[in-house]
């Protein structure tokens, strides 16, 4: 194959990794990991470090359009990203001791609890009643709706705050945005409506990813030829996804898309076990 | 209680406009970066075989510090053009908790002028911990 063909299919899976990724909130960096592993054998390490950089074109990509809306809970993202950028750095720097077979496995075992995560039924509840540290950290807010602006309260700060270390962790090892174990401590733990959580989560998936890539970039896990395509790829994906998004339910997609990507996630496991990486 | 919550949302939404416009912006340089060097590296190396990626090796020191990407840059080299945009791809997130900082500065709001600054060390503690300069 010639570096002009792998460009190109390169590209075009970057896009609809993209596409995918926004339309099922998911994020770019799934698809692209098994993209470049399972689909061109290449190794996992510069598989992370493309990953990492399509993370961050998706949050960046698509939060542009969020921040219209106005739902993001700054503070509490600002809050949360102590934990997940302590954590990303953390991961990023286990990274190196952990065999790529380890980091294979538990990033099928990751993509299979993202996608039932995904398929999980959403809380719209806002709580009237906060814990004492909502209050001390200012971290009770209000959103609108189509009923006009609705005040939420939030709980198990502390809770949350744990569940988003293992997520940044995660997140600096695997190179993913871990989206969906943030909207894990956000939606269900810390009882926040899921509008509120699913823009936080992407305002905070930019930051945390850029704590880990700094340390990927510089340990040369990224490579230049990897790169171009996959940046290019996700972010035009990207923003077509959040265009349709405003115009269909993409709750159909999202179904398939789920079980699809189990398939994967159980090859990822099966490859990693059979020490294929 | 209910006002000064109110107050302070006007406040995010107003910076969060301005934030909106610098996202756009900055994801927009590393699209046009990867874009002209990826056109570049194609032209040049477009007809060559695919590099062995399935071995990991590493990239040197040109692609992973930041003296080096600026030394190819400013020769033009598409590679380093490249790994420009993957730098700008990356700041575009540490711009905001920076734009963030400022905001909670101007609300006077201490508390938060202090995680912010927290983690803007965390993120310094990563990018300077291990960096070749």
């Amino acid at each position: 194959m010639t570096i002009l063909t792998f460009t190109l299919i390169l590209l075009v899976g970057a896009y609809l990794a993209g596409l995918l990724g926004s339309l099922t909130g998911l994020g770019g960096g799934v698809v692209v990991i098994p993209l470049l592993t399972l689909g061109f054998g290449v190794d996992i390490r510069y598989a992370i470090g493309a990953a990492l950089l399509a993370s961050i074109a998706t949050s960046s990509g698509s939060a542009s359009a969020y921040v219209k809306e106005g739902i993001t809970n700054i503070r509490l993202g600002m809050f949360l990203e102590i934990a997940t950028t302590i954590g990303a750095v953390i991961g990023a720097l286990i990274a190196v001791y952990t065999p790529t077979n380890t980091i294979a496995i538990l990033f099928g075992i990751v993509l299979i609890f993202s996608a039932v995560m995904t398929l999980r039924k959403k809380n719209q509840v806002a709580l009237t009643e906060g814990s004492r540290l909502s209050y001390v950290l200012k971290l009770n807010s209000t959103y609108p709706t189509s009923q006009g602006e609705v005040a939420y309260k939030l709980k198990n700060v502390g809770a949350g705050f744990s569940i988003m270390t293992v997520a940044g962790v995660l997140s600096g090892l695997l190179g993913i945005g871990s989206g969906a174990l943030k909207v894990l401590a956000m939606d269900t733990t810390m009882r926040i409506p899921f509008k509120v959580s699913t823009t936080t989560s992407n305002f905070m998936i930019g930051v945390t990813a850029a704590a880990s890539a700094v340390v990927y970039l510089q340990r040369g896990y990224i490579d230049p030829g990897i790169a171009f395509p996959v940046i290019i790829g996700v972010l035009g994906g990207a923003f077509t996804g959040s265009k349709l998004l405003t115009r269909m339910d993409p709750k159909v997609l999202r179904i398939i898309f789920c079980i699809a990507i189990t398939f994967v996630a159980i090859e990822m496991i099966y490859n990693g076990y059979q020490h294929q990486f | 209680m209910k006002k000064l919550l109110s107050k302070n949302l006007w406040n995010d939404t107003d910076v969060e406009q301005l934030v909106g416009q610098l996202l756009r912006y900055g994801v927009i340089t590393a699209c046009i970066l990867a874009l002209i060097g990826g056109i570049a590296y194609l032209t040049e190396h477009g007809s060559n075989p695919v590099p062995q990626y399935g071995i990991f090796t590493g990239e040197g020191a040109e692609y992973t510090t930041f003296k080096g990407i600026l030394n190819g840059v400013l020769t033009l080299n598409p590679n380093e053009i490249i790994q420009f945009g993957v730098l700008a791809l990356i700041a575009t997130p540490i711009l905001r908790v920076l734009f963030s900082l400022f905001a909670f500065i101007l609300e006077k709001d201490k508390l938060y002028i202090g995680i912010t600054l927290i983690v803007l060390c965390i993120l310094m503690t990563s990018i300077f911990g291990g960096l070749k300069v």
